[in-house]
């Protein structure tokens, strides 16, 4: 039997069986940010242990920072002990950090492909339940806690049990309007937020396999609001066209030898999955999510859905629309929108920044609204100012802001105001997760912008 | 490590469904340098509390007897979302032992086992009827999480078996720290680095 993308990756980094299904797997690349980086160097350092590889770990701050434009860590006081003492302990082992101010900070999970640190057939984690982005890189990424993250400080390994396998299958072309964001909400929506639980998730299928790098990135995102820690895309000829000349990324003669071995990493075509879900792209339009799991997601031209209907979800379903102050049965387009959000390790990418300036060009957003644009890092940053994307938002009166994790996670003072509704280009509508509170809507880079622009949900393919 | 033997007490009833990680800690309280031990006041802040602090009377926690309960019985998916260990460390201040539910999230499970806090896989059907158990009972109804023999008891002395990993049991039972035990396998991670220093040279930057 032919062996997974996954298997391949897991197996090749297996350095000891250790009993009960348990092995000790080695970790290629660990990601450190402010709110795990420098409290867990510090802990490491109590317990007696010091970084067993420090050049295969890499930092940069991003959640607990204010994105107000001229920024510093003294901008959001809370936040500032966190990044200095991550500045302190990574200078302290010679582990390279992307500072604040200084080129290459972004996002983490922007960060680490944009620099070719993410390589495909890499192990790579990070304390943040996201990390499983980098996957769209063809890397088995996954996220974990601060007590794993002591240990793989200390020994650049963790004791993992093998996953299950997921593949999802999405077949066909994107229809307008659609994009990455829209793929992964409707296959949440279809298998629910627990259905990768206990699973590696391998995205496949003909509309994957067109998908260019940042829209794997996307889709590999949000493979935790389905359960699942891993999700991953097998890498080819567009993810080494990505790859090519970035920062880390080999060079010359090492380059051709790596790109010979990530050629033997795609899944074999008669590999076993433990569950197989496939997808017609012709269902899937434009999401949006209602209620206050990711799995309360409907095509944004439907009507919110009754709670009656819902089964043994029906307690769920009547708090989350309690929650959001929303009515069963009313179309959800034209609900009203206070705040519109566009970043996030999700969607602040340079296509993500595209594809909501194209909406916004010569317009501008409803009187009510305020919306933000927070691109996924410096380099980013910098790229959209050179194709004038930031006058485009300016114009159109988005405001157009520095780095970092900013209204995705609210760690950082910046908050939707109780009550309010937001559109966000985020990953999770939990209760409170952007403010205690706030009300958020999930949805593509362009939903969100044409969000902003008629100061309720709208439909992107109408503008 | 902390030991998890085997806990007796009242378990109380939060009965809904994906329990994310930022309802159990909010994650302003992990950036104010609040310590490990001192989240217990937190957690679960935003359905124990009201806008203006006071407490929520509908909210489990705050009635009689499920204010001090060492075992929270909750539906499926409980501990997803973020991986913030925080969460964990909260559940501990506010003095939780095991939480049993259908399934949890795989980060949470995780993160449960570094800390002391055992995670008890049950079916609903067997976690509805704890609760059924616990309301029925005037208060002095109790419930037993045996990680030795691996059985919930319940109020009504019913035994019902989960499972759980035995690496797992074994360090729970035993206090046992993942750290100390991967050391002992230091030649062998040498060994593989060196040889994929030769087989990979463009991973070691």
């Amino acid at each position: 039997m032919g062996k997974a993308l996954f298997d391949k990756i897991w197996d090749g980094h297996v350095i000891k069986e250790l009993g009960n299904g348990f092995v000790l797997l080695h970790i290629d690349r660990l990601l450190l940010h402010d709110m795990s980086g420098g409290k867990s160097l510090k802990e490491a350092i109590e317990l007696g242990h010091v970084p067993a590889q420090p050049r295969l770990i890499y930092g940069t701050p991003d959640h607990t920072m204010s994105s107000k434009p001229g920024r510093t860590e003294k901008t959001f006081p809370p936040g500032e002990p966190l990044i200095l003492s991550m500045r302190e302990t990574t200078s302290k082992y010679g582990i390279k950090l992307f500072d604040l101010g200084q080129d290459g900070q972004g996002i983490v999970h922007v960060m680490g492909p944009e620099q070719g640190l993410t390589l495909p057939g890499t192990t790579l984690v990070c304390g943040d339940s996201h990390t499983s982005t980098h996957g769209g890189m063809g890397a088995l990424a996954f996220g974990i806690g601060a007590s794993e993250l002591v240990h793989v400080i200390a020994t650049q390994t963790m004791v993992q049990r093998k996953p299950k396998l997921f593949r999802a299958s999405f077949e066909g072309k994107l229809e307008p309007g659609v994009t990455a964001k829209d793929m992964i909400l409707h296959l949440i929506g279809e298998v629910g937020t627990a259905a990768g639980t206990g699973f590696a998730v391998e995205y496949a299928g003909s509309a994957v396999r067109a998908l260019p790098i940042e829209a794997r990135l996307t889709l590999c995102n949000l493979t935790i609001e389905m359960g699942a820690r891993t999700g991953m895309v097998a890498p080819d000829d567009t993810t080494y066209e990505y790859l090519h000349g970035r920062d880390y990324a080999p060079k010359g003669a090492l380059w051709d030898r790596a790109v010979a071995h990530w050629r033997t990493l795609p899944t074999d075509p008669d590999a076993e999955f433990d569950r197989e879900h496939t997808i017609d792209m012709k269902k899937v339009a434009p999401q949006i999510t209602w209620g206050t799991s990711p799995e309360h997601v409907i095509a944004v031209d439907k009507a919110i859905p009754d709670p009656s209907a819902a089964g043994e979800k029906r307690g769920a379903w009547e708090a989350a629309l309690q929650y959001q102050g929303l009515e069963p049965g009313k179309p959800i387009e034209g609900t009203k929108v206070d705040w519109v959000f566009i970043g996030s390790c999700t969607n602040s990418r340079i296509s993500d920044l595209r594809a909501a300036a194209e909406i916004a060009r010569g317009r501008h957003k409803a009187d009510h609204v305020t919306a933000w644009v927070v691109p996924g890092s410096v380099r980013i940053k910098q790229q959209a100012e050179a194709e004038g994307l930031d006058k485009v938002f300016l114009d159109a009166g988005f405001e157009w802001r520095e780095p970092g994790c900013s209204m995705c996670i609210a760690s950082n003072g910046e908050r939707v105001p109780p009550g309010q509704r937001s559109v966000s280009t985020s990953n999770r509508n939990f209760v409170g997760r952007q403010g205690p509170g706030a009300r958020t809507h999930l949805a593509s880079p362009a939903m969100a912008a044409a969000a902003a622009i008629k100061g309720a949900i709208a439909d992107v393919r109408k503008l | 490590m902390d030991k998890f033997t085997k806990v007796t007490g009242v378990a109380a009833p939060l009965m809904r469904q994906n329990v994310d990680t930022d309802l159990i800690i909010r994650i302003e309280r992990l950036v104010e340098n609040v310590t490990r031990d001192g989240l217990g006041p937190y957690c679960f802040e935003q359905i124990r509390f009201k806008p203006d602090g006071s407490e929520n009377p509908d909210c489990v926690f705050n009635q009689e007897p499920y204010r001090n309960s060492p075992i929270i019985l909750s539906r499926e998916n409980f501990g997803c979302g973020s991986s913030r260990e925080g969460a964990v460390w909260a559940l501990k201040g506010m003095g939780i032992k095991a939480v049993i539910a259908p399934y949890f999230g795989d980060i949470f499970n995780n993160n449960c086992f570094q800390n002391g806090i055992l995670p008890v896989p049950l079916p609903i059907e067997d976690v509805e009827q704890l609760a059924d158990e616990m309301k029925a009972s005037p208060g002095n109804a109790r419930v037993t999480v045996d990680l030795e023999n691996c059985v919930v008891i319940s109020p009504t002395g019913r035994t019902i078996p989960f499972k759980v990993d035995a690496r797992r049991q074994h360090a729970l039972l035993n206090g046992l720290d993942d750290i100390s035990q991967t050391k002992t396998a230091q030649a062998e991670i040498e060994a593989w680095q060196k040889a994929d220093q030769q087989a990979r040279p463009w991973v070691w930057l």
